[in-house]
């Protein structure tokens, strides 16, 4: 009974540690498959479509700006009142300016803008690919001779990839005006010297910086996404779990992947 | 018409975990054949299917489609195999997304290069052969039960393939529109030479259009043979099949007491 104690939690350490492992490399799997099918698909007799792209950029980009743009608004707002009471207890208020530029430049767009994403998008990917898995519908692809990595998976990455950085260029603008606005008249400036003041505190590494997690964001919602919706099994509950999955392990990997980051970032 | 088999399975043995699913199944089709799987539950009619599709590869045996042996095909083999073969699955599979005729045009799409129009007015004649002219412009929720294996029928056909293969024609269908898919078999059999594998477990629809039938049971092929020949079968097991009697299940004691007490079953 003793041996038992000990040996059940290790061996089911044992069992999580291969499956987790299991499902980095499917996922890396789908990651190298969708990039192979949008470099050379097209001589493969396997093409992604530029029309399933757009539809996709439309999907997860277009159609999240209004959110993204209102939600960013308010963060500078908020990161505003924040920093003008925080640093106003040292007299600093002056510095206003460059602790948003940076923190929202390096961090908060970026992250805001990821976890927006991956609520609305990662979610449907995994909805949309699940309910396909358990109506056959992906079986039907394949035996077209449709691969479904390259039909399913491949657009949605290229338009992550190209959409989520853009949406977070937009949602810097929309933080920094958002900030602009509050802080401007407390610092008697107006809202343009404000920008101007932001314009010239920043560095282009700062921008850099939130774009490259962007990028980074992109790549883990859309294959934590996918890949949960292909493991889809068990009907119509099991598309719902996979969907409730797909956006906490999504948002958990996006925090910790941005820690990490700015870790090495900014040593 | 050649006389290769244009199925052939050879010693096929199937493992899921611990359960042998399939064992040593030998199957093999001729061109024009109707060939009829017929089994209950868990007789591994599935997992075979999964395997003549080709969404599951073999590791013990062969199985060779079209003179394509499946595990050792190269990714330009499979797609030119696959454009040979049509599909219609047990619940349809029409994709939600689109339209009928989108579903039906789909292959056309993406495995050809023919203009517009063309891949219009083909899969209409498509949706002409299975009754269903005239709604192509209808999502696939917007039909019953039997319009949508119709329809998941003339997506299969598209693309004129040698080889068709249905799962459960008539399941979830009642008697008079099950009827007519089977009238729609023989049909696409006679005017295409079609090679059609039907798996089901409706006997009389399996009478109806079979030239051959295979029975499998609890993994194991029982027989091949002419609708007469499965009739008179003398085994058991068959004789229940036919006759809808429930099977008697034998306890091995041993192997009952292992599974009660057994730690962690897999």
């Amino acid at each position: 009974m003793a041996l038992d104690a000990i040996i059940k939690p290790i061996n089911r350490l044992g069992r999580g540690s291969v499956s987790a492992i299991a499902e980095v490399g499917y996922a890396g799997a789908i990651l190298v498959e969708s990039l192979y099918f949008a470099a050379v698909g097209w001589r493969r007799g396997q093409p992604v479509r530029f029309s399933a792209v757009f539809e996709q950029m439309r999907q997860v980009g277009i159609d999240a700006i209004p959110i993204v743009l209102l939600l960013s608004f308010t963060v500078g707002l908020m990161l505003g009142i924040q920093f003008m009471s925080a640093l106003g207890e040292f007299g600093a208020q002056s510095q206003v300016v460059i602790a948003v530029a940076k923190s929202v430049t390096r961090e908060f767009a970026a992250l805001i803008t990821g976890i927006l994403i991956a609520g609305r998008s990662g979610s449907s990917f995994a909805a949309r690919i699940g309910s396909m898995n358990v109506s056959q519908e992906v079986d039907a692809l394949a035996v077209i001779g449709i691969d479904p990595v390259r039909y399913l998976a491949a657009p949605s990455l290229v338009a992550m990839l190209l959409m989520l950085p853009t949406l977070t260029v937009l949602s810097n603008v929309m933080a920094i005006l958002g900030a602009a606005l509050y802080c401007s008249p407390q610092l008697d400036i107006s809202p343009l010297v404000y920008i101007i003041q932001t314009l010239n505190a920043l560095e282009l590494r700062d921008v850099f910086e939130g774009l490259s997690k962007s990028v980074v964001f992109a790549v883990i919602i859309t294959l934590v996404g996918v890949s949960t919706g292909f493991g889809v099994s068990g009907g119509a509950e099991g598309v719902g779990r996979a969907t409730t999955r797909a956006v906490v392990l999504s948002i958990t990997l996006l925090v910790v992947s941005d820690m990490v980051f700015s870790f090495f970032l900014n040593r | 018409m050649s006389s290769e088999p244009v199925i052939d399975v050879q010693q096929l043995n199937v493992w899921f975990g611990k359960h042998h699913v399939l064992h040593d199944v030998d199957f093999r089709v001729m061109p024009g054949e109707i060939r009829v799987i017929m089994g209950g539950s868990g007789s591994g009619k599935s997992t075979l299917l999964r395997h003549l599709l080709g969404l599951l590869k073999p590791r013990s045996g062969m199985v060779s489609i079209l003179g394509t042996n499946i595990a050792r095909a190269s990714t330009a083999e499979t797609l030119r195999l696959r454009r040979q073969m049509g599909v219609s699955f047990q619940g349809g599979a029409l994709f939600t997304s689109m339209t009928v005729g989108e579903n039906v045009a789909l292959p056309l799409r993406e495995h050809t290069t023919l203009d517009e129009n063309t891949v219009r007015i083909m899969s209409r004649l498509k949706l002409e052969v299975v009754n269903l002219g005239g709604f192509q412009d209808l999502m696939p929720s917007q039909l019953s039960g039997g319009m949508v294996k119709r329809a998941a029928l003339a997506r299969a056909i598209v693309m004129d393939p040698k080889l068709l293969f249905f799962d459960e024609p008539s399941a979830g269908l009642d008697p008079v529109v099950s009827a007519e898919l089977d009238e729609l078999i023989l049909q696409l059999r006679d005017a295409m030479r079609m090679s059609i594998v039907v798996v089901t477990h409706e006997l009389e629809s399996a009478f109806k259009i079979a030239d051959t039938i295979t029975v499998l049971d609890r993994g194991f092929v029982l027989m091949t043979g002419s609708v007469a020949e499965v009739r008179a079968s003398g085994n058991e097991r068959i004789q229940d099949l036919l006759n809808r009697r429930p099977r008697k299940i034998e306890v091995d004691t041993d192997e009952y007491l292992r599974r009660l007490t057994e730690v962690d079953a897999d």
